[in-house]
């Protein structure tokens, strides 16, 4: 009762330790205003303007920017090479983590090494990974030897019609990056489906068992519907990452065959570095954005959908 | 027989899952092997020298990284980016998670959701309007200006995993602190930090990893080239030199094996990492 009428009366005394508790988050708040809202309304700016960076004119264009991204060839050619890049990121990577995370997750020897090793490739960075498998697809030549060690192990082993300068090759390059994207993602996955497989009852497997259940139908029927959540929320940040690659097809090919391997945050680098073209790259990350968006979106009423099953 | 039968399907069964574990951990393992296998090599024997184990190991390409290349500098660079950005993501991350999930004060859930919010909304050209800011405040080419930048990339995050963390913290040391008349810092430095040490560790291992492999920022704010970090260098090394694979290998493996080293020694955090995360979200 006491407690109820002095919540009611707010007092001095309220206020300084209102504000004394405000302080705590003081520094974070400030930062995050500074480093994150400001930029987040000037992208929003920034895209309705023409402007090259320096000087102190900007032109007002109206939606101009977006109108020219939408019949932007360029653009949509870089969607849809991370679209494909994704598209290998949730089948074979994502198919790939949940078998792993099944495998580690019975009665085995050597769990937790293989468990420490699968997350070794997420730890990496993408210069790093780029550089190494840059390296292992290397496709030239040196005194009558390949100084690649695929393209090596494959004449050894008598393959020659699959040898190719894997990078260079525009028929290759692209599911080249796709699949090094999904050796350095598919850890991110395995770890997050093992951790979900771990939080299931032990006890719901041997009901099942007692009543006669064989292992498909305990998969189907058991395993299935409680991993719904976490399949969802790894869904969600493979599109997310994979859409979002750059760094790591960088490393691999840098600026060559370009036209084979442009990807949305590459685009939006070079209208900004090389085009000198600031608010049409603002104009590209806001549309990125939005659709990246909207994707989480449809993901997050998928979920809550899913749930209520 | 059908014991018999029952046994070896069981046996083929386990041989199949290590086929598989084993055939994955392997593909994880031999590029890093066969980057540092390279960077023992000279550049006459790269090429040519395909054995597993090296004829000859040659250690001139760590000393020619580190000197003559000055990936010496980079990789101190990047020590103080990542140490920096970590430890100010503590403390500021730690003091708001504390009053968010302790004290009260008006706004606070408006706030609080304000962060969360910044984690769900995923902004792919934000480093264009970063840039522009860090350009205007003249921070371009200073170390301050990165380690703010990447400060506030992590603070979300941070912020989140370690209110769900003092959530869920017994409050009786804290209250025990308060009526021995410790103020309200003092408890948050005294007892709650250290209560929170297995929550610290994970965002200490997951913004270490994020601020040491981070490249896209570094690469528009930091051109002088004595304050960039390993990740910026080695791209520019391979600008620079696009044959000297040796040299090359030998500034990878220099790139790679602090972190790797890192994620072993705090390996059983992350898994923890994971399942926090999965009750805070």
């Amino acid at each position: 009762m006491t407690s109820l009428a002095q919540r009611k009366k707010f007092t001095m005394g309220d206020a300084k330790e209102s504000l004394v508790n405000f302080s705590f988050i003081l520094p974070a708040v400030i930062l995050f205003s500074i480093f994150y809202i400001y930029p987040f309304y000037d992208i929003f700016r920034l895209s309705l303007h023409e402007w090259n960076g320096i000087d102190a004119q900007k032109y007002y264009v109206h939606f101009d920017n977006f109108k020219e991204l939408f019949k932007d060839g360029n653009w949509w050619r870089s969607m849809w090479h991370a679209g494909i890049i994704t598209f290998f990121a949730l089948t074979f990577q994502n198919v790939m983590a949940f078998a792993l995370a099944l495998a580690c997750d019975q009665k085995i020897r050597m769990k937790k090494f293989y468990r420490m090793i699968f997350f070794i490739p997420p730890v990496l960075s993408e210069v790093v990974v780029g550089f190494i498998w840059m390296w292992i697809l290397n496709g030239d030549m040196q005194s009558g030897e390949y100084i690649g060690i695929l393209n090596y192990l494959l004449d050894k082993m008598g393959l020659h019609h699959l040898i190719t300068s894997w990078l260079s090759n525009p028929d290759t390059v692209l599911t080249c990056i796709a699949l090094v994207h999904c050796w350095k993602g598919f850890g991110w996955g395995f770890i997050m489906l093992f951790a979900g497989l771990q939080t299931i009852d032990a006890q719901l497997y041997e009901a099942a068992r007692v009543d006669g259940a064989n292992s498909w139908q305990i998969f189907k029927n058991i395993t299935i519907p409680m991993m719904v959540p976490v399949i969802l929320v790894v869904i969600f940040l493979t599109v997310l990452g994979s859409m979002q690659v750059f760094v790591l097809i960088k490393a691999m090919v840098g600026q060559g065959l370009q036209d084979y391997t442009s990807v949305p945050v590459s685009e939006i680098f070079e209208s900004m570095i090389g085009l000198k073209r600031f608010g049409y790259a603002c104009a590209q990350g806001v549309s990125f954005g939005v659709t990246l968006i909207t994707i989480s979106l449809v993901f997050k009423l998928l979920s809550t959908k899913v749930k209520q099953y | 027989m059908a014991i018999n039968k029952y046994r070896a399907m069981k046996v083929s069964k386990g041989f199949s899952i290590h086929l598989l574990l084993g055939l994955v951990a392997f593909t994880c393992i031999f590029p890093l092997f066969w980057m540092l296998r390279c960077s023992f090599m000279t550049l006459e024997t790269v090429f040519t020298d395909k054995s597993i184990i090296p004829t000859a190991f040659h250690f001139g390409n760590f000393i020619k990284v580190l000197t003559e290349e000055k990936f010496g500098i980079y990789f101190m660079n990047s020590v103080i980016y990542t140490a920096s950005v970590v430890s100010a993501i503590v403390i500021i991350a730690s003091l708001a998670a504390y009053s968010f999930s302790r004290l009260r004060f008006p706004g606070k859930n408006f706030f609080f959701y304000m962060f969360v919010a910044a984690m769900m909304i995923p902004l792919p050209g934000s480093f264009v309007p970063l840039y522009v800011l860090i350009n205007k405040l003249n921070l371009v080419n200073t170390r301050i200006g990165y380690i703010l930048c990447m400060t506030n990339v992590g603070l979300s995050m941070s912020i989140l995993l370690l209110k769900t963390f003092f959530d869920k913290m017994n409050t009786d040391l804290e209250d025990a602190a308060r009526i021995d008349g410790c103020g309200k810092l003092g408890i948050w430095w005294h007892v709650a930090l250290p209560l929170a040490r297995p929550a610290i560790a994970v965002i200490v291992i997951f913004n270490a990893l994020n601020v040491w492999n981070e490249f896209i920022l570094a690469q528009l704010l930091l051109t002088d080239t004595r304050l960039m970090p390993l990740q910026k260098a080695l791209m520019e090394f391979q600008g620079a030199h696009s044959v000297d694979y040796p040299v090359l290998m030998a500034g990878l493996t220099l790139a790679a094996m602090p972190i790797i080293l890192l994620y072993l020694a705090m390996q059983k955090h992350i898994v923890k990492g994971f399942s926090y995360g999965a009750t805070a979200g």
